[in-house]
């Protein structure tokens, strides 16, 4: 089957080669020296500071894409109000990269339009610590995609929601936070977690947005990943780049694997 | 009003803000090329700039391989396991999401790593770009074809054809195709936005795309930046449009008829 040699080839030999790489020395033996040097304090902190990035953003733009998706669905809005968030939210969240950026740049950045006009009524966020080339900064770029794409998903879990389990619950003599607490809660858990995870992972291996914000003065895994790339490694052995890469295969197969268990169990309750 | 549309009303306007205040703001930024003056000078640089014509038609023509590409593979796949092999289904489903697990930098890092050395010294061909990016589009694009193809009886199409005298190539060209030509247009557009701005796989197969060439802009220029991206946008908008528009005619809602 053309697939499978496809997949092989394109795919699965790549990555093997990564595996391969992260236990071989630059001479071509064996070594575990490569895992090993991920202790290093430059490597480890690039990893820390992707995993808070992604989990500030993944948490933050959950919490505010199920409030929208749920103000949406079910907040008694008119329903075009829902047709053009699904919409719109298809769009944002695959603007992201290069173009995305630019965009942030020319709105909070030091000249930007957003910038300039909280300066001229005295209050440029500039003089109060705030930079968008930041960590704080590349979060709020980040949450751009990130609610839109929690919004997205979690609307059909909403959906799944019955009428009559809160009608039910009322019945029983429970209230606005019984019902939450014990009902509708339990029941979106699995897919709000699952979610969140999905946008972790999304916000994890994003390299294009975070290089073209910063320059790469961000110390992110993609971008140190981008630096072995690009030979600019100072004394770092290649080992090390397949290392680096390989470990956050890793972390990113753990969340899908997260993503997939949490979504089956979901499906016990909605669909 | 009730108290809990009026927290709905927030909730969706705090929305709305966050994605329309920057695009009004680099719309409004893209404008300033002349000085206090508001002109359409930047997208008139940026159009007329030969580099921006031949890296955009570069972008256009990986999209547009990378699409074909995919079409060719994942139909046929994904037409002979509904019909032959659904017990390996759940496989190739798993096989088809991989490219989530592997973020753009580390599948690059990958692709260098190893064709840019023998046995496979192809680093160079423009063709590991556009396969590159038609793995990158496979969750969208199988999973568009796998949704369409669910909604018709594959089996029953398949036989009736073959019992009118068709062979393979023509149950897949006249038969399979026109019934789901309104997924894989859903999976191309998909493929399409994601393909014209993108930047990693790109700029480290060094080849000329839209992606890059919006970044050296951003490098060297003030204002033709927030055009391009500007630009970029209206793009990933008119994708996205076509997508639903194409998409309104119910998706196997005509088939339903014939099989059932």
């Amino acid at each position: 089957m053309p697939f499978f040699l496809f997949i092989l080839f394109f795919l699965v030999y790549p990555s093997s080669t990564l595996v391969i790489g992260s236990f071989r020395d630059d001479a071509g033996r064996f070594t575990f020296a490569n895992i090993l040097g991920l202790r290093d304090p430059f490597i480890l902190g690039a990893y820390a500071v992707s995993i808070r990035i992604s989990l500030f953003t993944a948490v933050g733009g959950a919490i505010f894409g199920f409030l929208m998706a749920y103000a949406a669905v079910r907040g008694g809005l008119p329903s075009f109000v829902r047709t053009s968030m699904m919409t719109f939210c298809g769009v944002a969240s695959n603007f992201a990269g290069v173009p995305l950026a630019f965009a942030f740049i020319a709105t909070l950045g030091r000249t930007g339009m957003v910038t300039q006009f909280l300066g001229a009524i005295g209050l440029n966020p500039y003089d109060a610590g705030f930079s968008l080339y930041t960590v704080w900064g590349l979060s709020l770029v980040y949450m751009y995609f990130q609610f839109p794409l929690m919004a997205l998903i979690i609307a059909p879990a909403i959906d799944g929601l019955r009428r009559e389990w809160r009608e039910a619950a009322e019945n029983l003599g429970g209230g606005f936070f019984d019902y939450w607490r014990q009902v509708a809660l339990p029941i979106l858990t699995p897919s709000i977690l699952g979610t969140t995870i999905l946008l972790f992972g999304n916000a994890f291996g994003a390299y294009a947005t975070a290089y073209a914000l910063t320059g790469g003065e961000l110390s992110l895994v993609t971008l140190r990943i981008g630096d072995q790339l690009a030979g600019d490694v100072g004394n770092m052995s290649q080992g090390l780049g397949y290392a680096m890469a390989l470990g956050m295969l890793v972390i990113m197969a753990i969340s899908v694997a997260g993503y997939t268990l949490l979504m089956r169990q979901s499906e016990r309750w909605l669909k | 009003m009730r108290r809990g549309t009026l927290w709905s009303w927030l909730w969706i306007g705090l929305g709305v803000i966050y994605f329309f205040v920057p695009l009004a703001a680099t719309f409004w930024f893209s404008l300033q090329a002349k000085l206090n003056v508001l002109s359409f000078q930047s997208y008139v640089n940026v159009l007329k700039d030969p580099d921006f014509a031949k890296n955009f038609s570069a972008s256009v023509l990986w999209a547009v391989s990378a699409i074909i590409v995919g079409v060719l593979i994942f139909v046929p796949t994904a037409y002979w396991v509904r019909l032959r092999l659904p017990r390996v289904r759940p496989a190739v489903e798993f096989v088809t999401l991989l490219p989530f697990v592997v973020p753009a930098i580390v599948f690059v890092y990958g692709l260098v790593r190893t064709f840019s050395r023998p046995p496979l010294m192809i680093i160079n061909s423009p063709l590991l770009l556009v396969f590159g990016y038609t793995i990158m589009s496979m969750p969208y694009m199988y999973r568009a074809v796998d949704t369409g193809l669910r909604a018709i009886d594959v089996p029953v199409l398949t036989e009736a054809a073959q019992s009118l005298g068709a062979g393979w190539p023509t149950v897949m060209l006249r038969v399979v195709l026109p019934n789901i030509r309104v997924a894989v247009l859903g999976g191309s557009f998909l493929t399409f936005a994601i393909v014209m701005g993108e930047y990693t796989l790109a700029t480290w197969l060094v080849k000329p795309a839209f992606g890059p060439y919006m970044y050296e802009l951003g490098q060297s220029r003030a204002y033709e930046p927030s055009a391009c991206a500007i630009i970029s946008f209206a793009l990933t908008w008119a994708a996205m449009g076509i997508m639903q528009f194409v998409g309104r005619g119910a998706p196997g809602g005509v088939q339903v008829a014939a099989g059932h």
